[in-house]
């Protein structure tokens, strides 16, 4: 059938269209960006080739240069015209390369800029190294020789095969000297810590060396204990640094500069334009494991994020032992207890408006409320032995959790006030007719049948909270926290401690970072990890409501 | 049930419920009943209090900016040698407001407890043989120094300094008199008139002193410094300056702090500007008042503004403001709330912009210029009041009267830059051409004049949120219409999961994209992005119009209600072209650049985080909130109104308009009001998607800073309690009640509309 278009737009299918395409935009707008997120999160632990070709500078002149491709662009000849680069007449755009050459010890910047037609003679050798390191970033190049205690021992091929060896050792070192530095100079220097402030309590409480020798001599007696045993630990510190920097390794970079790397600035090294694709995606899973469970290096901008995903943890879990039983109990009574009229529908609007309130306010209140009021409080009262410097008057991970604890409570109260809602009246009566008292109702029926809606609440609040950074910014987050607030140092869980946030990293590291370049894909894997963690609370919890949903359905009939 | 049917049956089974042992359980587990209610309620109303306390809190940290000044009188005594030391020239005081500083017109500095009046320290300052002491200036008070004129036509200059010693652990203050320039008093006329008036600035690079003679005649001397090579002291090298005849006498002269402009009244209530630049020279004259005579005569804070104060106790502001074409005019800026007699003294705060005035009938009052605000005002006394002294922290007072008491008040003034003028009017701040909106918190300098308007966050954050809507409510509404009402029921259990999940996506998120990935990208395809606004229409059109077109054997393989879908390849297919079209365009329209195009062509200046890339993103962020409360709305329309107006022969376009909308526009009314409450309060996207510049502009092309990125931004350097702090709680308390009422409305709105659904 055949329509005049006059028909066509009176029968008012046009704009039914229109509407039907603002759900696919949406959908696409939402489809596209977890796409990008995840593409751009997955591919950056991919090793990607590295490509090496002449470039044909302005002059005439050719250089030779290495790198991976991360970003390629069309520009307009315009453009690059009026930035000075010569083109000829015909050309309208221009494909340009944005190569991650690495080597910033040597150029200076880690990433060039290149125009397609001025690579000439691009290839891809196999002998190319990369090789990661803890400062400076990548170093691609060739590897020359293999030095041993100053000492060449290997070039050529089979400085390869030795520096595999060699590399095995140094990182075996490596871990050792982490988990000395980490661990035992970290409880030694808690302990010695601890020692100060038991001394400066003990001043402050009247008392002095004269007065008390006993105790101050026990403590002097602890303190050179510490002493003793930091002595050792130096000098197996030393012993090792020695046997860290003892071997070398000398490379070149495409045009020609040799450098000497230190083996234990070294993280790793491969051939990625020789590598199989099995020894590829063993690389990149090798890479996604340091992701997740390795500390950040070089100003956060390469390295994992576990003490993010650590901090982000603890600090939600904390979140949720403050916010279910609050949030549950006050459901509880606005639902069950308290006398239904015109003050509690207040109540019940004024909680739920509570949660579009902007999350900036509640780390404003956090601020002043927690941390310069009830902070400074505690302080006086059982921290004076730290003065002036706060313990609890400054941001830290008890008063982040509580902050968010309140941002969230208003989700609790009206996923749990939800679900009591929804339990038939028949089995509250049927519970009281059999002599149960009210109490007895709600904790033996009411709340077990009501408790996946609590999970719901919950689950959605700790989505709300995982990703929540602005009153975090406020209250508790550093971009580099030196020690995990949860560790094997009494009391154990430093609730007055900073902590490392994966949103706050995200900000940070994608916007404070010195090197913002080279820090983006690894912003884009934290951004996809985020994503994936909350999408699969979200889910989880639409899962819970719907079986929650399927259950009284059976209960109504 | 009748009791005895209950024992008979408790017999029968052999178990007697009246036994104590049931008693007492019964009774435990009513007390566990009762103790359960009373826990449940004291916990549900602590969370409730909780809640509620962070209104509270909030107001409780913003109403101290509002409230005024208080003074307390701590002590009084007559003043100290008053009759051996001479009259009061000037009154100061050290840091602690513990001792003050007395010069006398018989040249003698006395230092005195400001407790109790007891003298600490009398120095006679050398005065030159046969001259009397005629007048007193200070430099900028913080700086210490000052300068006595004397009869025969020179100046002495001084520093009153003061050494904190700690002896016994108690506080021990000494004063010290120092004389930076020597002993010997210096020329300011060479005439020899006694100096009735006296100004002084000093600086790095040079020294200014300006008088007036008893003959009503200025005189000046300017001192260059200069440091010696090989001693490394500082050489004066002195120079006197010659003025204009002046037709009338002048009474009183002022120079501002750069050393370039001189300010003469006369007894005509005239004032006569001088540049300075080289010889004296008249530059301009205005009227101050028209009739009341001009009293008082002062700069404030940082030497820019002039204080004038007159017979009537008005007093008014007045600086240098830039002018098109004549360079510099003095104007009146504002004025201040007049004292009930004549003006006898004004007192410069030393950190603040602000002030104290007192008037012959024994009246004070604290005001602040920037605020424009009298912070406070009271008679404070019977008598007239000769002189005040304040303390550096602006926190102590010394009054003295003409009936030779004086009286030591402790001041209580926290936050007087603040005043609803100052928050939300336009300020004429110093050295600004205009009156303007203007944020600008701090600054390294300490005589920084805070500019703390909210007008620019306000307004940065309702563009923001407009930008936002203006993506967010056409497709989230458009989107609800057809999920909530054309939509085939198994693709809506899927389309509206996956767009309500969006609501989850942390912010921080989208706004590290909006920076980093869509910034770049509108910049580099900004043709692209305006074609795409106009072509995906069309496209859509034009695949309906193409369907309904197609034989209906091809048309029934898509069943109704899935068009949705099928329009999903033309999106992308559209944008696809679009973007990619995005160069071409360029080059043919813009001339390759259509960034510099806009600021050729259109004069339209362009940042690469502007309001375009805040809108999409937070209108990303807020779509999936409109889309899920309007679709609800529409979707619980009650089905027989739809199906009543189809089977009257409506079409499902009609049906939608005519019936549906009508009946659901609350609903989607409060989606919008909750949607725009969620954009007004977003941080992360707005600090990192713009430039959080405080600028007051609608272009689309340029950045803003909101309310809620400013606290992000400046809270964490904040010091507690000052001013600053304090506002910034004030900006989280306008968005907490801002958001807050929205939300009401809205959620009232949508009950009602639940109410009217339910009658149906």
């Amino acid at each position: 059938m055949r329509i005049s278009t006059k028909d066509w737009f009176k029968s008012g299918t046009p704009w039914v269209w229109l509407n039907a395409g603002a759900v696919s935009i949406s959908v696409i707008m939402v489809v596209g960006l977890l796409a990008l997120i995840a593409v751009r999160g997955l591919e950056h632990f991919w090793p990607a080739s590295v490509v090496e070709a002449d470039l044909l500078a302005q002059d005439g002149s050719r250089r030779v240069i290495a790198g991976e491709i991360v970003q390629t662009e069309d520009v307009s000849a315009i453009q690059l015209i009026a930035s000075g680069v010569k083109l000829p007449a015909d050309v309208e755009f221009a494909k340009r390369y944005l190569l991650k050459v690495g080597n910033r010890d040597v150029t200076g910047s880690d990433f060039a800029w290149a125009l397609e037609r001025t690579m000439e003679n691009p290839r891809y050798p196999e002998n190319m190294v990369v090789f990661e390191r803890r400062e400076w970033g990548n170093f691609y190049g060739y590897l020359e020789a293999v030095k041993k205690d100053g000492n060449i021992i290997a070039t050529g091929d089979e400085a390869v095969t030795q520096l595999t060896e060699l590399m095995e050792r140094v990182l075996d070192i490596h871990d050792d000297i982490y988990a000395i530095e980490k661990g035992e100079i970290g409880s030694i220097n808690h302990g010695i810590e601890r020692l100060r402030l038991k001394e400066r309590g003990l001043e402050l409480d009247g008392y002095t060396k004269d007065t008390a020798p006993q105790k101050f001599a026990e403590i002097a007696a602890k303190r050179a204990e510490f002493d003793a045993q930091y002595e050792d630990i130096q000098a197996r510190l030393a012993n090792l640094y020695q046997q860290f920097s003892r071997d070398s390794l000398v490379a070149s970079t495409v045009d020609g500069h040799q450098v000497e790397i230190d083996l234990g600035k070294v993280v790793r090294f491969y051939q990625p334009n020789q590598m199989g694709l099995t020894e590829k995606v063993g690389f990149y899973f090798a890479k996604l494991w340091e992701f997740v469970a390795d500390d950040p290096r070089e100003a956060n901008t390469e390295g994992g994020i576990f003490p993010a995903i650590y901090g982000t943890v603890l600090m939600v879990l904390l979140m949720s032992v403050f916010v279910t039983p609050f949030g549950v109990v006050a459901a509880v009574y606005l639902r069950e207890y308290a006398k239904q009229g015109v003050l509690t529908r207040t109540i019940r609007i004024a909680v739920n408006n509570l949660a579009g309130v902007p999350s900036i306010v509640y780390g404003v209140f956090g601020l002043g409320f927690f941390i310069y009021f009830l902070g400074d409080e505690i302080d006086s009262l059982f921290f004076r032995e730290a003065m002036p410097s706060p313990t609890f008057g400054t941001p830290g991970l008890l008063w982040a959790s509580l902050t968010l604890a309140l941002l969230t409570v208003p989700v609790v109260i009206v996923a749990t006030e939800e679900g009591l809602s929804r339990i038939p009246r028949s089995v509250r009566e049927g519970s009281l007719a059999l002599g149960a008292t009210k109490f007895e109702t709600l904790w033996r029926i009411i709340i077990p049948m009501s408790s996946p809606a609590m999970m719901t609440g919950l689950i959605l609040a700790v989505a709300r909270a995982a990703g929540e950074v602005a009153p975090l910014m406020l209250v508790g987050v550093v971009k580099l926290a030196p020690s995990l607030p949860l560790d094997g140092n009494y009391p154990f869980l430093h609730l007055d401690q900073k902590f490392m946030h994966l949103g706050f990293h995200i900000y940070d590291v994608g916007f404070q970072s010195p090197n913002v370049e080279a820090a983006r894909p690894l912003v884009y894997a934290t951004a996809l990890l985020l994503v994936m963690v909350i999408g699969a609370l979200n889910l989880a919890s639409v899962a819970i409501r719907n079986r929650l949903r399927e259950k009284y359905k059976a209960l109504e009939v | 049930m009748s009791q005895q049917q209950a024992e008979q049956s408790t017999d029968l089974s052999g178990i007697d419920f009246s036994d104590s042992k049931f008693a007492r359980r019964r009774r435990a587990r009513a007390l566990k009943d009762k103790a359960a209610t009373g826990g449940i309620a004291v916990g549900g109303i602590t969370v409730i209090i909780a809640i509620v306390l962070i209104f509270f809190y909030l107001l409780a940290e913003v109403l101290p900016l509002f409230e005024g000044a208080s003074m307390e009188r701590e002590s009084g005594y007559s003043v100290p040698l008053h009759q051996t030391a001479g009259e009061t020239l000037f009154l100061t005081m050290e840091e602690q407001a513990e001792m003050a500083l007395r010069i006398t017109d018989q040249g003698q500095a006395v230092f005195f407890a400001t407790a109790t009046g007891d003298v600490v320290e009398q120095t006679q300052l050398p005065v030159p043989d046969g001259a009397q002491v005629t007048s007193l200036a200070a430099a900028e008070r913080a700086s210490h120094l000052l300068a006595i004129g004397f009869s025969d036509g020179s100046a002495l200059l001084l520093k009153h300094k003061y050494k904190i010693t700690y002896p016994n652990d108690q506080r021990h203050i000494e004063p010290i008199i120092e004389y930076p320039y020597g002993t010997e008093p210096m020329v300011v006329d060479d005439m020899g008139g006694a100096l009735t008036k006296l100004s002084l600035r000093d600086d790095e690079n040079a020294m200014l002193l300006a008088a007036v003679k008893a003959d009503g005649e200025l005189a000046a001397v300017r001192f260059t410094k200069e440091e010696d090579f090989i001693s490394e002291e500082i050489v004066l090298e002195s120079e006197i300056l010659t003025f204009p005849v002046t037709p009338k006498s002048v009474v009183d002269v002022a120079v501002s702090i750069d050393q370039r402009w001189l300010f003469a009244t006369d007894s005509d209530n005239g004032l006569t500007v001088f540049t300075l630049q080289n010889e004296p020279e008249v530059h301009s004259q205005i009227e101050l008042t028209d009739g009341p005579k001009v009293t008082r005569l002062e700069f404030l804070l940082g030497g820019i503004s002039l204080l004038v104060g007159d017979e009537t106790g008005s007093i008014s502001q007045w600086f240098l403001v830039r002018d098109g074409q004549q360079g510099w005019q003095l104007e009146f800026i504002r004025d201040f709330d007049a004292l009930p007699g004549a003006v006898q003294h004004i007192e410069p705060e030393h950190r603040r912009k602000g002030f104290v005035a007192v008037d012959d009938q024994g009246d004070l009052s604290i005001y602040n210029s920037t605020a424009r605000r009298t912070v406070y005002s009271e008679a404070i006394s019977e008598q007239a009041i000769a002189k005040v002294g304040i303390s550096p922290r602006a926190n102590a007072l010394l009054v003295e009267d003409d009936q030779g008491q004086m009286h030591f008040w402790r001041i209580y003034n926290e936050h007087p830059e603040i005043s609803w003028s100052s928050l939300w009017q336009k300020v004429w701040y110093e050295s600004y051409p205009e009156p303007d909106y203007i944020w600008q918190s701090s600054a390294s300098t300490n005589d920084f004049e805070p500019k703390m308007s909210l007008m620019p966050l306000t307004f940065g954050t309702l563009k923001a949120a407009f930008y936002a809507m203006l993506l967010a409510a056409p497709l989230a509404i458009c989107g609800a219409i057809y999920t909530a009402h054309f939509m085939a029921s198994g693709m809506r259990r899927k389309i509206k999961p996956l767009i309500e999940l969006m609501e989850a996506l942390p912010t921080v998120i989208l706004g590290f994209l909006a920076g980093l990935w869509l910034a770049p990208f509108v910049e580099t395809h900004l043709p692209g992005i305006f074609s795409l606004l106009i072509l995906m229409p069309i496209g859509i059109l034009l695949m309906s119009f193409v369907w309904t077109q197609l034989p209906s054997r091809i048309r029934h393989l898509v069943p109704e209600g899935w068009i949705a879908a099928l329009l999903i390849p033309i999106v992308i297919a559209v944008g696809w072209v679009s973007i990619n079209m995005s160069g071409p365009l360029e080059n043919a329209f813009f001339g390759g650049d259509m960034r510099s195009w806009l600021g050729d062509s259109l004069g339209i200046s362009f940042d690469q985080r502007n309001a375009m890339v805040v809108g999409l993103a937070m209108g990303f962020a807020v779509i999936p909130t409109i889309f899920s409360i309007a679709e609800d709305a529409i979707f619980s329309v009650p089905k027989h109104l739809s199906n009543g107006s189809l089977a009257l022969g409506a079409t499902p376009w009609q049906t939608l308009t005519r019936v549906v909308l009508l009946t659901a526009s609350p609903g989607i009314f409060s989606a919008l009001m909750i949607g725009f409450g969620r954009a007004v309060g977003e941080t992360m996207i707005v600090l990192m998607a713009t430039g959080n510049t405080p600028i007051m502009d609608w272009n689309i092309f340029e950045g803003m800073r909101t309310l809620a990125a400013n606290i992000a931004v400046e809270m964490p350097e904040s010091e507690v309690g000052s001013t600053h702090f304090r506002v910034l709680f004030l900006a989280a308390l306008v968005l907490f009640m801002f958001t807050f009422m929205v939300n009401t409305a809205a959620e009232i709105v949508r009950q009602r509309l639940r109410k009217r659904y339910g009658s149906l």
